[in-house]
């Protein structure tokens, strides 16, 4: 990951006001409770996602941990974006441009599961997200 | 002239190559699932293709949101298996199969399909996990070569399931237009209903799910005239990986002949799918 490529990202994700939901960008498309990750969605997170993408790599992930304000400083990310971060406010990872497969990724790190996150995007603890997920799923 | 033989139809979950890797097989949460995958593998073991092509998609391993291809070919003699963020699979690396890839990707070309080239590509669970559904075993190597299919389910506007579904039709005339006579498995990655973020996460649609079943099988020209938005209201935001099957279906025959199938959830936060079909079928006259 060069400066270089960096500075060549969209404009920052920092707009007048408050972000816009990623619940409310999909255009066309409005399926309730359903972030769409549409392209407004992706340009918005580009940095965010090249971060997360970068923990790939174990050298990249003991640098974040090292100190996770100046990791996000380098990857020129959105002052509220870093703050997601930082909060581990998953939801507004999400609302802020992260594709859930990037966000994962972070979630990886802090041990949580995939049904952990759901359980947070949903109002519940994991182990009631899980329980729902056995009776057969939800029901949008 | 090469011939599919086979297309396997499966979910590519993360979670259930993680469960294969650490002697979960058995475990009560596991076990219906793998005990569904029995069948499947049992035939499979007896008609190993001397190629396969899989359909799937990346999820932020070997790509990322740079460059967003549609469709892409892998055209690679070798594919490594991808670091997630936690290791590699210990699974065997992917042996390509140039050849037949440059054919495939020539044929497509010719019929307007322009997918995009990988020469180098790391392949994740989404290629991985359905080799291990297949193979559970495979030693130090994967039953044959195999050609990577990738398609963009991630962001939106993902391809048409119609246009998934012509992209099959002609795969499967670009298939039967090789020189060397090869037999080909096909296999048609991810699904069943699932969503992942949002208010709506864990959804979960079973009466979706086994019309899908159902018509990939007798009918797949109906889920072909789906639109996006009813993939994603119907099977979830992530549900919509489901296209990916209509591209294997494609390329086999108008009638096939079903060998399994075996639904079960959750994997994960998904419903997951197996289906397999013989293509060796006799066709109507
Ligand atoms: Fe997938």
């Amino acid at each position: 990951m060069t400066a270089a490529a960096l500075a060549v990202a969209p404009p920052s994700p920092t707009s007048k006001g408050s972000p816009m939901s990623t619940n409310e960008t999909g255009g066309r498309l409005n399926v309730p409770g359903t972030p769409i990750f549409d392209g407004q969605t992706s340009r918005r997170g580009l940095r965010l996602n090249k971060m997360l993408m970068s923990f790939r790599s174990a050298e990249n992930r003991e640098r974040f941990a090292a100190d996770e304000a100046a990791y996000c400083a380098e990857f020129q990310l959105a002052p509220e974006q870093t703050q997601a971060v930082l909060d581990r406010d998953w939801t507004a990872m999400i609302d802020l441009g992260g594709s859930i497969f990037y966000v994962y990724k972070l979630a990886m790190m802090d041990g949580r599961s995939m049904q952990y996150l759901g359980g947070v995007f949903t109002g519940m603890t994991e182990e009631e997200f899980l329980a729902e997920l056995r009776a057969g799923g939800r029901r949008g | 002239m090469a011939e599919v033989i086979w297309g396997l139809a499966t979910s590519h979950v993360p979670s259930i190559g993680a469960a294969m890797d650490r002697g979960k097989t058995e475990d009560p949460n596991w076990k219906d699932l793998f005990d569904g995958y029995a069948p499947a593998r049992a035939w499979l073991a007896e008609h190993k293709p001397d190629v396969a092509i899989v359909v799937y998609n990346d999820h932020a391993n070997g790509l990322d949101l740079d460059i967003v291809p549609t469709f892409g070919i892998g055209t690679a003699d070798h594919y490594r298996v991808a670091d997630e963020g936690y290791g590699p699979r210990q699974v065997p690396d992917v042996i390509g199969d140039p050849e037949l890839s440059l054919h495939l990707l020539e044929s497509l070309v010719d019929e307007n399909f322009d997918l995009t080239v990988f020469q180098e590509l790391e392949v994740d669970h989404g290629l991985t996990v359905p080799l291990s559904v297949w193979t559970p075993e495979p030693g130090d190597a994967w039953p044959c070569p195999v050609v990577p299919i990738l398609v963009n389910v991630i962001q939106y506007p993902q391809p048409t399931a119609a246009r998934c579904y012509a992209l099959g039709q002609a795969l499967g005339r670009a298939i039967r237009s090789y020189g060397d006579d090869v037999t080909v498995g096909v296999l048609g990655t991810g699904g069943m209903s699932h969503q992942l973020a949002g208010a709506r996460a864990g959804f979960i649609n079973p009466e979706f799910d086994k019309m899908w079943l159902e018509k990939i099988e007798k009918d797949p020209a109906a889920l072909a005239g789906l639109s996006r938005e009813e993939l994603i209201r119907e099977a979830g935001s992530e549900g919509i990986e489901l296209i990916m099957w209509l591209i294997m279906r494609g390329a086999m025959a108008d009638e096939v002949t079903k060998v399994h199938s075996h639904y079960f959830l959750p994997a994960s936060n998904t419903a997951a799918g197996i289906a397999l079909f013989d293509n060796r079928a006799p066709q109507p006259a």
